[in-house]
């Protein structure tokens, strides 16, 4: 049997075609062209979080000027805390040391950010109850931060606190 | 300049594909960092903890995290048995951000547990994004494309971790992304930066000469909920069964 109406059939795959066609340039226009560059993301999202501006430097662009610091550090306890733990966030400083200068530290504040005595904190870590150590006194008054072991010949009867709650780092 | 209207049009398409390259950019070849080199995770060892909350700042001053939210915090676990039941508290004010009240009460266990996206490799978030908008990179990071999030907030469900938010303003999922600016510059995340007693440290495992490799052969090293089969790369050493 032959099929009369066949040009039917042309018109209804000429519509789908055009369907097929006019999808595949949609898609081509809004699919951005890194999109499958690595998987299934837009491969440019990577390069744009590379972008953000880092806040801190590193240590290592601090040591780079202020190698007499890095002096001091090396033989204390507090070699391993880098500057900016203390110091804050300062990229902008690293960039352009006359612009933006670091702030000047408050050690009482500061000091017991990490060495206030807590139960949940490891045993090997110092600790002190900072009242009854200093009595509200900034711990610079006695220790050098850079360096914070008080050298025996350095103490004096009127400075000399208490002895603090936990022994000195193993590590 | 003398070309004839042959010559023009042979030179068109070239002309255009070398203008599309120009539009495009090329910065992978612009530095020398190679994703394909890397695979990076970290290593939290918990004996260090101190909670001082150093990273938990340092994360929202380098990233802008907005106030109440983190990209990384500290729990306090405090385990304490009271008529031969164990009681187990968890609290972490401000996310750990200024450090915890000292609770004195004797006989209680009890230890600091720094947080954050696990990063892992086969991550449940980036599988029911419905539109590619998270993803882990080939360096093994995961990561957020904002500008292609819905804020339909289906990712943040299926952490089970805990470790994604909905940005207040901008209505898009965020979350760590290992300080990704940082680290693609060779410099460390800001948590392992700030961390004062080394407690942090970003590992990547895809370099021989990375400490990462000695440290998980001679420690008991251990990730959070390893039965969800995330291939977590947030290591950690010391890690109390009661951490979940």
């Amino acid at each position: 049997m032959r099929f009369k109406d066949a040009n039917h059939l042309f018109r209804l795959a000429a519509v789908f075609a055009a369907g097929i066609l006019i999808f595949l340039l949609a898609r081509g226009l809004l699919v951005p062209k890194s999109f499958g560059q690595y998987g299934h993301f837009r491969g440019d999202a990577l390069a744009e979080i590379k972008k953000q501006p880092p806040h801190y430097a590193g240590h290592e662009a601090c040591e780079a000027c202020h190698s007499d610091v890095l002096e001091q550090k090396v033989k204390g306890k507090h070699i391993r805390v880098n500057c900016e733990a203390c110091h804050g966030p300062l990229a902008k400083h690293a960039e352009d040391p006359g612009g933006t200068t670091p702030e000047k530290l408050d050690t009482a504040k500061l000091c017991v950010r990490c060495h206030e005595a807590n139960a949940g904190k490891p045993k090997w870590f110092p600790q002190v109850v900072s009242a009854d150590h200093s009595a509200g006194l900034a711990c610079a008054e006695c220790h050098k931060p850079h360096n914070p072991a008080i050298v025996a010949e350095e103490k004096t009867a009127s400075a000399a606190p208490a002895s603090p709650a936990g022994k000195g780092a193993k590590k | 300049m003398n070309i004839d209207r042959r010559r023009f049009l042979v030179l068109l398409p070239a002309a255009a594909l070398a203008w599309e390259h120009v539009l495009a950019g090329t910065p992978e070849q612009a530095s020398n960092y190679n994703t394909s080199e890397h695979w990076w995770g970290m290593l939290v060892d918990i004996e260090k903890c101190i909670g001082c909350g150093s990273c938990v700042r340092a994360c929202q001053q380098e990233n802008n995290v907005p106030d109440g939210y983190y990209r990384t915090w500290i729990e306090r676990y405090r385990i304490k048995e009271v008529n031969g039941v164990e009681t187990l508290e968890v609290d972490s004010p401000d996310g750990g951000k200024n450090g915890f009240p000292n609770d004195t009460e004797p006989g209680v266990k009890q230890f600091f547990v720094p947080k954050m996206c696990n990063h892992c490799a086969d991550s449940p978030c980036t599988q029911v994004c419905p539109v590619g908008a998270t993803f882990v990179s080939p360096d093994g990071v995961v990561l957020i494309d904002e500008k292609y999030c819905l804020g339909c907030r289906y990712c943040i469900q299926a952490c089970p971790y805990g470790c994604r938010f909905l940005h207040p303003q901008k209505e898009v999922a965020q979350k760590c992304t290992l300080c990704y600016h940082r680290i693609t510059q060779g410099l460390t995340t800001a948590c392992c930066e700030n961390c004062p007693t080394g407690a942090r440290q970003l590992a990547d495992l895809k370099n021989p000469k990375d400490p990462i490799h000695e440290f998980l052969r001679t420690h008991k090293v251990q990730v959070l909920k390893p039965h969800l089969a995330t291939k977590a790369k947030l290591y950690y050493n010391g890690l109390d069964g009661a951490v979940r």
